[in-house]
């Protein structure tokens, strides 16, 4: 069995999210290479070379790829997918929109966001915003996953020595391009991966108290985070928003500051290994997954707690 | 231009669903059902591009058996012009539903199609970026703004550092995020209305796609449950009880 893992990446650098899918690769029993699609990308490629009990690493490097166009993307990963089992991606944003192109041109279907691999064929993935959980089996012979990164411990991203080899295939569909992006520039870690998340909700009442966030997460070290009603209010941008839509996460620590706990939300944080809530609601439906619960207002709260940690 | 847009039969979003207590399939006796809200934020957009001028004709499709027809009315009663109903069983795979999609762009040929970017049950995120494959047309997933531009469509998209923004050429398939628009309500004359506007009924075999199935729900088992841990009483405990029990800061 051989499994093509696609790399998540900047082209500079590998993200985080592909170790964790290598493992998940990895748990299919299967030899893993990876493919890192991009344009200047020999940053990444080198990275994932280094990744423990990765094969080989395939490059396609092209201007073509360097945005990841899913439309561009798919077909690169369809004709050098077909030489493999298996092909897995992080359920990242890039791979959530290029995957399903690569699973349809395949003719096999995608499993999505998996999160546990029972057998070479059979996986569990949540589904109903996470309320199920359901072992799905697959009659393809080729199959296309996406993983859902919390899920899977995070491959050693040293202590490997994977061969790297160019591919040639220069797949421009010619029918999208790339204009522009707007993104957020933080000296924080990345939300996904961050040890410890502070996330704060519609309680937070306006943008400008999000501020009272950032001392606590500068002294934690922790990325911060809102839920869909903070998004929703134009308290903060999109990509900082937890829960079965936006971003899932599993920290080591999550505090939900004014957050009431929608099931969407739950959905994306109750992995965490410790839950703290801080709500003056007693009755707010966070607390039945907190292990800690503070019934208190957030105002007088927070400046409290940072100067106490 | 002509825009089509896909809607489907899903449980309301206010129904925590549970597993049935033997693990064969969830339980969805009595349950509410409803549009998919991904897919009424699909139709609400259709409906503004044709307020504005930009779109000729909406047309609303759903791939289900015959109690789907109440979602396509729902999409009418918004302002959707005509419905298109492909007759299959309730649960069907996002590719066989994407291949049938398909089968209607063929017949139709729409310049846009606008779906949601996952439905609530099974929450796949596959069938619009399916269609684009199957189709050869450019798409833009997890949209928060769109703007035609001439022949040319330009969609800003969700992404995990932010926001990007794409230009596709047209026919194009669009999905949509949450922040693309807020649906408005069906106001009764509407409702009334949309229950004399045409809805063709297609079978598979009339476009010509086979139902197939890759994949089989073995189970379904409720997730790990989370037990509720204690109320601390102030800031300090909590302090405390991170540092010296949890062990998670220092």
């Amino acid at each position: 069995m051989s499994t093509l893992v696609i790399a998540e990446h900047d082209n500079g650098s590998l993200k985080g999210a592909t170790l964790n899918a290598v493992t998940a690769a990895q748990a299919m029993g299967a030899d893993v290479d990876i493919l890192v699609a991009g344009a200047n990308c020999g940053g990444a490629a080198e990275a994932a070379a280094a990744v423990a009990g990765v094969g080989k690493v395939l490059v396609a490097d092209n201007a073509a790829y360097e945005h990841q166009l899913a439309e561009n993307v798919s077909l690169l990963i369809a004709e050098v997918g077909a030489a493999y089992d298996n092909i897995v991606a992080p359920a990242t944003a890039n791979c959530k929109n290029a995957m399903p192109r690569v699973a349809a041109l395949l003719d096999v279907a995608q499993i999505s966001e998996i999160t546990s691999v029972e057998s070479a064929d059979t996986f569990k993935r949540p589904i109903y915003a996470g309320n199920v959980i359901a072992t799905v089996q697959s009659a393809d012979a080729k199959k296309v996953i996406t993983v859902r990164t919390t899920a899977f411990d995070a491959a050693a991203a040293e202590g490997g020595s994977a061969s790297i080899e160019a591919v040639d295939a220069a797949h421009d569909a010619g029918i999208s391009s790339f204009v522009g992006e707007e993104v957020a520039v933080s000296d924080r870690p990345e939300l996904t991966s961050a040890d410890i998340v502070i996330s704060g909700g519609r309680g937070m009442q306006n943008g400008e108290n999000f501020k009272m966030l950032e001392g606590i997460a500068d002294k934690l070290g922790a990325a911060i985070g809102a839920s869909r009603a903070a998004v929703d209010a134009g308290f903060v941008p999109n990509d900082m928003q937890v829960g079965q839509t936006g971003k899932i996460v599993a920290p080591d620590l999550y505090i939900a500051v004014g957050i009431s706990g929608a099931i969407q939300h739950l959905a994306g944080m109750k992995d965490s290994k410790v839950i703290v809530a801080i709500n003056k609601d007693e009755d707010a439906p966070i607390f039945q997954v907190a292990d800690y619960g503070l019934v208190a207002d957030l105002f007088d709260a927070l400046p409290e707690l940072e100067s106490k940690i | 231009m002509k825009v089509l847009v896909a809607v489907k039969r899903v449980v309301d979003y206010n129904v925590k669903v549970r597993a049935k207590a033997d693990g064969s399939d969830v339980d969805l006796n009595n349950v509410k059902m409803a549009i998919n809200p991904f897919c009424e934020i699909a139709v609400e957009e259709a409906v503004r591009l044709k307020e504005a001028g930009t779109a000729t004709e909406v047309i609303a499709v759903s791939i289900g058996d015959k109690a789907c027809q109440e979602q396509i009315r729902t999409a009418l009663a918004l302002g959707a012009d005509r419905g298109i109903q492909v007759e299959t069983e309730s649960n069907v795979e996002p590719l066989v539903v994407a291949k049938l999609l398909k089968g209607v762009v063929d017949k139709e040929q729409p310049q846009l199609v606008i779906l949601g970017k996952q439905s609530i049950d099974g929450d796949n995120n596959q069938t619009g970026q399916m269609l684009g494959a199957l189709a050869n047309m450019p798409q833009g997933t997890f949209a928060s703004e769109v703007v035609v531009d001439g022949d040319k469509l330009n969609v800003t998209r969700e992404v995990d550092g932010g926001l990007q923004t794409v230009s596709l050429n047209l026919p194009a398939v669009v999905t949509t995020d949450l922040r693309l628009n807020e649906p408005r309500y069906a106001s009764l004359p509407n409702i009334m209305k949309a229950k004399k506007k045409q809805l063709d009924v297609y079978s598979p075999a009339d476009l010509g796609v086979e139902v197939t199935s890759h994949l089989t729900q073995v189970s379904v088992e409720p997730p790990a449950e989370r037990q509720a841990g204690i109320k601390v009483e102030d800031v300090d405990q909590l302090v405390d009880k991170l540092k010296n029990e949890a062990k998670v800061i220092s």
